[in-house]
């Protein structure tokens, strides 16, 4: 399925992507949700752009609030009243234009074209119908089939995300399903309809350690087996670097990292993504206490002026408090919105200590 | 294993000649009583009234019909239902049992709850069938000289009162439109409630305030004020006062679906209805709605009691249907000023209303334990 992907065999390819709006299965250019808050206007995703091609997953990295979660119902146009959608980004979807779809044809799209699994399995299904019913009602309402196809093909799809004796479990109600269970049958739901992308809101987090794993592996397994492209959000590094081919790391609102995973972990460019790297348990060096990154995410009504990561950088210095950077490309695949990367001087490892301006803030 | 089955076949034969004496003969006694002492009760009520029945055919009006066909149906329904209730196999507690049944178990636990369902059960029965159950014309004054003023007896269970009349004819008449005002009422404010609060909580913003404020407008106002006002104005039939009572007692509902709704509308499965591209009215009915029924069945119970009561007291103050139908509420208010030479005119009438209140908020109560899982 990667055969043909360009960012598998990234460093033999040397021309630089072409403009977002273009390229792949899903090209989101300039986007933008705010919400009108009682303390002003929280700009929870500010300016994101990214692309997925067919059949690749995108890992969408970051701290909680910074906007990965918002970034994700905005594609589905799933904003609830106090927030909207800034009509001068896109979000093209094979072509369309999903902002300026109609609220019909949008729903046409949700659960059809894209489909969407949540965090937390214990409350994403319904507690008064059986599973099986639930899967099939998602099937009907998109596949004109009868009950009893619908019902055949539900079952079907418990098997396929590898739920036991399927043909029974259908018949059961969420309350007699363990967390793992349900996520799985979460995953037969939004599979229900061949979607061409599936997001994924950190399908995992809720999960035990095991069972994470497995659910993980299904995922991995279901992409490939069925050739759909996937946005795996997540806070979790190691959960990327299982499944994802690209990540896009984002820090208050932006994204400020992008590169194909090798490149991630190899050569982070930005502080912010060497930090959560460096946060990362290892079990080679169990006996010292965990790197973390001083301070915490912003309030999405006041992102700090010039670089919004300053306050916490160990590098900064004046220019990140004056001006904010650009994303900088600095790779075929790779683009960093840090300044470090106009002067690269400023990495050596003497600088931080003397130049740090507000650690603290 | 021959034995077992040979019995199993005997019980079989038993049960479908007597419902019930199957179950008894099989050893499961408290499910054959549920099945045998209601078909005896429908039997006697048969035999008692054959004569009645057998005339039918040439004076019946549309009453006795309705008696009449429903006394046939009770026979024939609990004698096909205890038929196959014995020939399914039990039902162990165990996985893939919906939510619904659990709660229905945990109800047939609460003995008062099963008993004050049972009594609703029979006097909705009693109600249909009171053409045949009643000894007397609830409303036609036999002869005033010889008749008025006589204790319980016999002959009249609860005596008689001023102008002759039966009080138990006039009671069980009455319970026809206490009853009906009680369940149609509640019918059409139940309804009315959810589908307002589901609107408000589901929509919230504007949509939300406008309903809650107008919610708030009926809930500040007085309601037996307003019934007396409404009631004074028009005449008092009874559709009038079954769509006052109804129009007035939504807003209990309204609020609890309503608060339900909100934390709902936040629940990830909601949000994944959208995400699959469901539209708002199948969201709303078929995803929303079902997950508040629990509070709302409780509240409607409730609301029966409630209604039945509020009904006796517009009885009681005149502002009723009109004399001479009989009404609970007015019966009471006819042996108010007898009850120190007539005791039995007003104190039996108030007996029943007491008991079928007490009834329902038994049942409302027993409910309410069963459907939420935290008083389990």
């Amino acid at each position: 399925m990667n055969g043909d992907s360009p960012h598998t065999n990234h460093e033999g390819v040397a021309s630089p992507p072409a403009p977002e709006a273009d390229r792949g299965l899903l090209a989101v250019d300039n986007l933008t949700t705010r919400f009108a808050t009682d303390r002003g206007i929280a700009t929870a995703v500010d300016g994101v752009s990214f692309h997925v091609d067919a059949g690749e997953t995108l890992g969408l990295v970051g701290e909680s609030g910074c906007g990965k979660s918002v970034t994700s119902l905005s594609l589905l146009r799933l904003i609830a009243k106090p927030g909207e959608i800034d009509a001068a980004g896109s979000v093209r979807f094979k072509g369309r234009d999903l902002l300026t779809l109609s609220e019909a044809a949008m729903r046409a799209v949700r659960g059809n074209d894209i489909a969407m699994i949540f965090q937390e399995p214990m409350t994403s299904l319904n507690p008064v119908y059986p599973v099986g019913e639930q899967i099939a009602e998602a099937i009907r309402l998109h596949r004109r089939l009868g009950r009893k196809e619908a019902w055949t093909r539900a079952v079907e799809m418990l098997r396929l995300v590898g739920i036991p004796s399927p043909d029974q479990r259908a018949h059961d109600y969420p309350h007699q399903l363990s967390g793992g269970q349900r996520q799985r049958v979460m995953i037969a739901m939004a599979l229900s309809c061949d979607p061409d992308l599936l997001i994924a809101d950190e399908p995992t987090t809720a999960l035990d350690v095991t069972i994470q794993a497995q659910i993980l592996e299904l995922l991995a397994d279901l992409r490939a087996r069925l050739g759909m492209a996937m946005i795996l959000i997540t806070h979790d590094l190691g959960v990327v670097a299982d499944v994802c081919d690209r990540v896009a790391v984002m820090y208050a609102g932006q994204i400020v990292e992008e590169a194909t995973t090798d490149d991630i972990f190899d050569n982070p460019g930005h502080p912010y993504t060497q930090g959560l790297l460096k946060a990362i348990p290892r079990i080679d060096a169990a006996s010292e206490s965990l790197a973390v990154i001083p301070g915490q995410v912003p309030s999405p009504t006041a992102w700090p002026g010039g670089c919004r990561f300053h306050p916490r950088c160990p590098f900064a210095w004046e220019l990140c408090a004056a001006e904010p950077p650009p994303l900088f490309q600095i790779g075929p695949w790779h683009r960093s919105r840090c300044w470090l990367e106009k002067h690269p001087e400023r990495r050596s490892p003497a600088a931080p200590d003397g130049t740090v301006t507000a650690g603290e803030s | 294993m021959t034995d077992a089955r040979a019995a199993s076949s005997a019980s079989r034969l038993a049960g479908s000649i007597i419902p019930g004496a199957g179950h008894l003969a099989a050893g499961r006694a408290a499910r054959g009583l549920t099945f045998l002492l209601p078909w005896l009760a429908c039997a006697s009520v048969a035999v008692g009234a054959r004569h009645r029945i057998a005339a039918m055919p040439a004076t019946g009006s549309l009453d006795d019909r309705i008696a009449v066909v429903t006394l046939g149906f009770l026979l024939v329904a609990i004698w096909v239902g205890a038929a196959f209730d014995l020939r399914s196999p039990p039902r162990v507690p165990g996985p893939g049992d919906s939510q619904w049944l659990i709660a229905a178990r945990h109800f047939n636990r609460n003995r008062l709850a099963v008993a004050g369902s049972w009594l609703i059960l029979a006097l909705y029965a009693a109600m249909l069938l009171a053409p045949l159950l009643s000894p007397w014309d609830p409303i036609a004054q036999a002869n005033i000289s010889q008749t008025t003023f006589l204790p319980p007896s016999g002959q009249h269970l609860f005596g008689t009162d001023r102008l002759g009349r039966d009080i138990f004819s006039r009671v069980l008449y009455g319970s026809r439109i206490s009853l009906t005002i009680g369940f149609v009422a509640t019918a059409i404010s139940v309804t009315l409630g959810t589908l307002l609060g589901a609107m408000a909580g589901y929509a919230g913003g504007r949509v939300d305030s406008v309903i809650m404020r107008f919610t708030d407008l009926v809930l500040s106002f007085p309601r037996l004020v307003l019934l007396i006002l409404i009631v004074a104005l028009f005449d008092r039939s009874l559709l009038v006062l079954i769509l006052v009572l109804g129009l007035t007692q939504w807003p209990t509902t309204t609020r609890i679906v309503r608060g339900d709704v909100l934390s709902l509308r936040e629940r990830e499965f909601v949000q994944a209805a959208i995400a699959l591209g469901y539209r708002t009215p199948r969201i709303l009915f078929r995803h929303v709605i079902p997950n508040v029924l629990a509070p709302v069945i409780v509240s409607a119970t409730l609301g029966i009691g409630n209604t039945i009561v509020l009904e006796a007291g517009l009885s009681f103050l005149g502002l009723g249907p009109p004399p001479p139908a009989p009404t609970w509420g007015g019966i009471v208010n006819d042996g108010g000023s007898s009850l120190i030479n007539a005791w039995w005119v007003a104190t039996f009438p108030g007996l029943t209303i007491v008991l079928v209140v007490l009834a329902f908020n038994l049942v409302g109560d027993g409910l309410r334990d069963a459907l939420d899982p935290r008083l389990r």
